[in-house]
């Protein structure tokens, strides 16, 4: 079973044709002593039956989203996903075609990539965005890499303790063989304090890095850190959850540069942590630094409106070690969800998904935090999500809610690069819009002994 | 049946005061937002966004999606992006909720099917490549390219060689020298050799105490194999280097030959071709990476391992290699994608895996041979699984170019090959049947290659005629580029 189509007497006609006796002739090509003379060590081929047995016998070992109430955050949410959004992803038109390159073939995608870059735009009060990236972490690495061949300055980047540690770690892989060195500022209080950013941040410095919520579910002071970062002239990168805009400011509205985002939230389901969307949106000004693909408007030979990849002189294909990033296949099928989700919800819907998490996340907060010996660790505005410190361990307070059916976390002991007490302690909880009042009751009572 | 009104803009389609969602009023006790959030974090008004209802937004996008070509509407033969059949059933396992819905933080003892698929997946792509230890990683072709060379240069590192040099031939694709610059090499690029192959004298003379990786895409991007790829491999490793295999041509080898059987000692797979992960019209794709077992230590984690208790039972657990590179995106992987592939290599087999690439090369062949007549091949007698060839006879003759040539294509409804590409061939056309055609489809788009090459030109530099739009002025695009929608578009 491998989809063929040639039958063993087209197979013959077509190597007649050719003017060869047998596939084994054609092979000649590479050398014999190089031709694997046994067969792979693969299991077994499965029909398409055994395939769906096997496959959901694994998957039925798997505690998802809908098994077990899940209040996981740290980057990845279970929020809903309204049907349209699966039932236009999953049509071949789409998912079936390649990177639009052919323009007259691919107006489709084009145009849906176009009304993505607008969205995001609309969104993050930015002037120009790209057509995706690989995810949320990788995005923050091409922001800074971005943010150094703008300003010139590859000696130093800033990043505030509160991004997502996953996000750090890519930027220290990312940048590890570059002279660029990598400066984390402690935030002890859950936040930026100020004047150790002030301290930082020199004429040498390419960009400060800020997360808002921060990954900590606490919310920054994105303008005057953007002003920090001007002041020396280095650039403000903002990593945000779109779901946040709904409510909270537009980072365009605060003075940052460039802004990236994990885009999961958008309507992409959990999937074990990919594919997932990288967003990246900056000033028009930097719009030639860009990394990635992007679509822009052109006229067609009979003078009509259409879209093509545009700016294609940045890119890997034409400048090769000169472009201004590596990156080739993005994530076009995740833009394509969010693009579809964002147009279902528009601003209302943005607004209300964001008010039903903030305020769920809030009662979560207040009800957790009445038991004895849960406090938040960090007594900072929040938006979705927040920390708790469990005096008699957080492990044991996890395990407490899995009992009772309630995913909680992550905790924060798995992030090496945390201090401790915040590592040894914490624990995450996200709410998002799909919690009910009635399941965070139910958590409350399942740990109130834990 | 076009429907204009229909795919104008989503900002243009927008009326004020429409909606497509509803969402649950608020089942926690109301209390003033201003106690949640202070004002100063919040936006002072809403974003500017369309408003639609769900009936708009669907007949919009369905009928934007009849503007694309695609694999389950037409032939793809797009060469080095191995436009293949993408199986059905691996979409509704996919999204079977104990995969789709399994969140990346889950704990590893509630997460155990997930972690065997995943192992399973790195074991059989350690074996087709001959390479036995794998990264499930990088997110796309690209990023495993700069994963290796970034494995590369701490694997140096540690054995206090400094090798600051990378060398690849001139029809690589764009992504390995931009990778290498990424991970701070110096790229040293070969000249063209007349039989499209990597000559080793050539590459011998640029081989020093300086050079770190060879990057080489096997068999090469006009479809040959590098016949001399054991002798190159060689040169590479007594220099001291280390030679690396861009996987992207791997549809012509599966179960045929291996990278780690003709001197690679690094490689990438692009599931999203090879393993028919659907490419999503620009992704997402996966690019899981291969290599030695000296190179094991130094890939980026999490990994998956498999321990067995001493009572038989079997736990799959997350575990950083020791002297790991680190990590090159969040959480574990493109793992939608890596299902993909799975399901796929579970469906097959060894002898299914085979007969894949044999038809391939079978298919790429007959089209090669039926069109050698109007679009000679310059390079090689035969090809693997593509072949580039060239339209430069009909530009000379006819002032006819590869591009009109694909454009024209498109009114007979097939979509182009690669164009201009590896620029090595004048007037390229790069094509790709893949294993997943037929005779038939093969035989009725040679016709159409036939009957171009006797179209009139001046008809031909105006095509396509039959697509939605025709012949964007690209270089007017580039000049003024309009990346998003302004209300005075409209004006």
């Amino acid at each position: 079973m491998s989809y063929l189509f040639n039958t063993p007497q087209q197979t013959q006609e077509m190597l007649a044709a050719i003017g060869v006796g047998s596939i084994g002739d054609l092979l000649e090509q590479i050398p014999e002593s190089l031709r694997l003379d046994r067969e792979l060590d693969l299991p077994a081929p499965k029909s398409e039956l055994e395939l769906e047995q096997h496959v959901r016998s694994l998957a039925g070992q798997n505690v998802t989203a809908t098994r077990r109430s899940c209040f996981l955050g740290g980057g990845a949410y279970d929020h809903f996903v309204p049907a349209v959004v699966d039932e236009i992803a999953s049509r071949g038109e789409f998912y079936t075609a390649y990177t639009p390159y052919q323009a007259e073939a691919s107006q489709g995608s084009l145009q849906a990539f176009f009304e993505f870059q607008t969205l995001i735009c609309q969104l993050t009060g930015m002037d120009v965005s790209n057509a995706s990236l690989y995810e949320g972490g990788t995005a923050v690495s091409e922001a800074a890499f971005m943010a150094m061949r703008v300003t010139n300055r590859h000696d130093r980047v800033v990043v505030l303790g509160s991004v997502h540690p996953e996000f750090r770690q890519i930027l220290h892989t990312y940048t590890d063989h570059l002279p660029c060195e990598i400066v984390e500022i402690r935030c002890p209080d859950g936040v930026a304090d100020l004047n150790l950013v002030k301290e930082q941040l020199d004429e040498k410095t390419s960009c400060l890095v800020v997360q808002q919520p921060n990954f900590f579910g606490c919310l920054e002071d994105v303008q005057e850190l953007s002003d920090l970062a001007h002041s020396v002239g280095a650039l403000s990168v903002v990593s945000v959850d779109p779901i946040s805009l709904g409510m909270l400011e537009r980072p365009g509205n605060l003075g940052a540069d460039i802004v990236v985002a994990e885009g999961q939230p958008l309507g992409i389901p959990l999937q074990y942590g990919g594919p997932y969307l990288g967003i990246l949106a900056c000033r028009n000004e930097y719009v030639r630094k860009i990394p990635g693909r992007i679509v822009s408007l052109a006229t067609d030979r009979n003078g009509q409106r259409c879209f093509v990849l545009g700016l294609q002189t940045r890119e890997q294909h034409i400048r090769r070690e000169k472009a201004t990033s590596n990156i080739c296949t993005n994530q076009g099928l995740l833009a394509l969800r969010a693009t579809i989700y964002m147009s279902l919800l528009g601003a209302d819907g943005l607004g209300q998904v964001a008010d039903l998490c903030c305020r769920k996340a809030h009662y979560a907060a207040e009800q957790l935090t009445a038991l004895d010996g849960v406090e938040l660790m960090f007594a900072q505005p929040f938006f979705k999500e927040f920390v708790l410190r469990v005096e008699n361990g957080a492990e044991r307070f996890v395990g407490a809610a899995r009992e009772a059916g309630f995913d909680i976390g992550p905790l924060l002991t798995r992030f090496d690069t945390l201090e401790d007490p915040v590592r040894s302690e914490g624990v995450l909880v996200a709410v998002t819009e799909c919690r009910s009042r009635d399941e965070i009751d139910a958590l409350r009572d399942a740990v109130q002994n834990a | 049946m076009k429907n204009e009104q229909a795919t104008q803009l989503l900002f243009e389609l927008s009326v004020p005061g429409r909606t497509a969602t509803r969402w649950p009023d608020s089942d926690v006790p109301d209390r003033p937002i201003d106690d949640l959030i202070p004002s100063r974090y919040r936006a002072e008004s809403a974003p500017s966004m369309p408003e639609l209802t769900e009936a708009d937004v669907v007949r919009h996008f369905v009928n934007l999606s009849t503007r694309n070509f695609s694999v389950d509407t037409h032939f793809y033969p797009l060469g080095s992006c191995t436009m293949k059949y993408n199986p059905k059933r691996h979409e509704r396992l996919a999204g079977l909720d104990g995969l789709g819905n399994l969140h990346p933080y889950q704990r590893e003892e509630d997460s155990q099917g997930m972690l065997q698929i995943l192992f399973e997946m790195q074991e059989m792509l350690g074996e087709i490549a001959g390479l036995p230890a794998v990264s499930l990683q990088p997110a796309a072709g690209a990023q495993g390219e700069f994963t290796s060379l970034l494995v590369a240069a701490a694997y140096f590192r540690d054995r206090g060689e400094k090798r600051t040099k990378v060398i690849f031939p001139s029809s690589a694709h764009g992504t390995n020298p931009a990778s290498a610059a990424l991970a701070g090499f110096d790229c040293v690029q070969l000249d063209p050799s007349p039989t499209g192959l990597v000559d080793p004298e050539q590459l011998q003379s640029h081989l020093d105490d300086s050079t770190a990786v060879f990057m080489i895409t096997n068999p090469n991007t006009l479809g040959l194999f590098e016949k001399d790829i054991d002798r190159i491999a060689g040169m590479v490793h007594d220099a001291g280097g280390l030679v690396y295999i861009d996987g992207a041509n791997m549809n012509a080898i599966l179960g045929i030959t291996r990278p780690g059987d003709f001197g690679g000692d690094m490689m990438h797979y692009n599931v999203h071709k090879t393993f028919t992960g659907p490419h999503g019209a620009g992704g997402p794709g996966a690019g899981p990476i291969a290599v030695r077992s000296f190179l094991a230590d130094y890939l980026p984690g999490p990994v998956v391992r498999k321990e067995t208790a001493e009572d038989g039972t079997v736990t799959y657990r997350l575990a950083d290699p020791p002297h790991s590179i680190g990590r090159m995106r969040s959480f574990f992987g493109n793992v939608g994608i890596l299902l993909r592939g799975y399901f796929y290599l579970r469906t097959l087999g060894a002898q299914g895996l085979r007969a894949v690439s044999e038809n391939a090369v079978l298919n790429a062949n007959y089209l090669r041979e039926k069109l050698k007549d109007i679009l000679p091949v310059p390079q090689g007698e035969r090809c693997m699984h593509e072949f580039v060839a060239s339209a430069k006879k009909q530009k000379d003759e006819r002032g006819v170019t590869a591009m009109d040539v694909a454009k024209r294509l498109l009114d007979y409804g097939f979509h182009a090959p690669t164009v201009y590409f590896p620029l090595v061939v004048a007037e390229a056309l790069m094509i790709e049947p893949t294993e997943t055609e037929s005779k038939e489809t093969l035989d009725a788009f040679s016709d159409a290659l036939h009957a171009i090459a006797t179209e009139d030109p001046e008809m031909l530099h105006q095509a396509p005629y039959t697509t939605p739009v025709s012949r964007p002025d690209e270089v007017a695009a580039g000049r003024k580029p309009q990346l998003t929608w302004s209300p005075c578009l409209n004006d």
